[in-house]
């Protein structure tokens, strides 16, 4: 099946098996999201980009196109949704970016600057939460993690390696790491690993390599997180290029 | 002579924070005496006024940390028309906040007593030392705050155009490339 849709007046067309969100940024189109990345596949949880689909609130990379499928997405009422969304993970981890060696790099915060986050406007959870240097080269901490599940994507499709989990239910769903003592110094992880750079935020960071990128230079001192997501679409893309994909 | 236009009053302190956001201020420069054109200043440790009277403005460095800065904030609210928040420290505890998941009589005796260069080692307990909190709270948590200024400090930039913007009696539109958590 494959066929156009629109969204917000634009038509973009689809092939069979796509979603929302893949011919939207095949097409150029952005709509904000944190746990999607085209190089895994879709979750639906950080719900950035829900987008209005023939009527429906549905979660664009999750949903697939379908022949004349009307999309609104870039609204100020959806941005607004968005902004809430952003400003509950904020006050849901302990996210102190002037401490934090993701700054400049975090695509948490890069979407607060997108969508123009201004305050906190919830109360602050402070949650307890763990932090795991056991690893020779990699940082774990939990404090920064959005479950957003892709390094669990990364570790268990693309390194084969099944290195993290999430466990627990609702306000208590957190990051696990498969090993028995629980530590990621236990585990086959290498630093070489794709989950060990598919961290969104500062969850997962490579050991003696923080601040080497000076204020101005960082990825988005220079860019927005809309441009960030359209160059990273470029990069997977053409699935079906000359050497058939 | 009379009838003189009544300059807006702007009233600054810094609670659970470094400093850092009132040095960023005074990096406005020269246009300090385009400011003071316009504003006078009540409390604030550029005049060392100890209490704040009726004022415009009030803007807040960091977070509520001890008894002391809950009473200033207090004071703060009820004397400023506009409260605004400036820095993380105000606006998400920030790194004093970091003690927030540390036991305060654990953080105590970690500092006091046990810290191997530490010499007299008591816990200080003077009656003239503000009470702490259990936690460090941004200070939208303990009063109402009208608007927030993000940057560790913000750049001075941000800061005129924000000020500016106030004193014109519009509402501060900061720039994304101003627009900075760090």
């Amino acid at each position: 099946m494959s066929g156009t849709i629109t969204i917000d007046g634009k038509t973009v067309p689809f092939t069979g098996g796509q979603t929302i969100m893949d011919a939207a940024l095949e097409a150029g189109v952005y709509i904000p999201h944190l746990c999607h990345n085209p190089e895994f596949k879709p979750h639906g949880s950080c719900k950035l980009c829900v987008v209005e689909a023939n009527g429906r609130n549905v979660t664009s990379c999750t949903m697939p196109a379908s022949p004349d499928m009307v999309v609104i997405n870039d609204t100020p009422e959806l941005n607004e949704d968005r902004k809430a969304l952003v400003q509950m993970l904020f006050v849901e981890g302990n996210h102190i970016c002037p401490a934090c060696e993701a700054t400049g790099n975090c695509q948490l915060q890069a979407a607060g600057y997108y969508l123009h986050m201004q305050s906190p406007r919830f109360m602050h959870f402070y949650p307890p939460r763990r932090v795991d240097a056991s690893h020779p080269d990699i940082f774990l901490d939990l404090n920064r993690c959005i479950l957003c599940e892709l390094c669990v994507r990364a570790s268990r499709d693309i390194d084969k390696k099944n290195v993290f989990g999430i466990s627990g239910r609702g306000i208590d769903s957190h990051l696990v790491v498969n090993s028995e003592s629980g530590k990621l110094g236990d585990t086959n992880m290498t630093v070489t690993d794709k989950a060990a750079h598919v961290c969104p935020t500062g969850a997962i960071l490579i050991k003696r390599k923080g601040y080497t990128m000076p204020i101005g230079k960082r990825t988005f001192d220079q860019k927005t997180l809309r441009e960030f997501h359209l160059e990273q679409q470029k990069r997977v893309e053409p699935k079906d290029g000359p050497d058939g994909g | 002579m009379a009838d003189e236009k009544r300059k807006i009053r702007i009233a600054t302190c810094s609670l659970a924070g470094c400093f850092g956001c009132h040095t960023s201020m005074l990096d406005i420069d020269e246009r300090l005496f385009d400011l003071l054109k316009m504003v006078e200043f009540d409390r604030t440790p550029f005049t060392d006024i100890k209490h704040c009277g009726p004022c415009d403005i009030g803007i807040v460095e960091g977070g509520v940390s001890n008894a002391e800065n809950a009473r200033v904030l207090r004071e703060f609210r009820e004397n400023c028309k506009v409260l605004v928040a400036i820095g993380p420290c105000a606006i998400t505890g920030n790194v004093p906040a970091l003690r927030n998941n540390i036991d305060l009589w654990d953080c105590f005796q970690e500092v006091y007593l046990y810290d191997p260069g530490t010499e007299g080692k008591q816990i200080p307990n003077d009656s003239e030392l503000p009470l702490p909190f259990d936690k460090v709270y941004p200070i939208y948590e303990v009063v109402k705050v009208d608007y927030f200024l993000h940057g560790c400090p913000p750049p001075a930039e941000a800061i005129w155009k924000f000020l500016t913007d106030l004193i014109q009696g519009k509402e501060p539109e900061i720039d994304y490339e101003l627009l900075r958590y760090d």
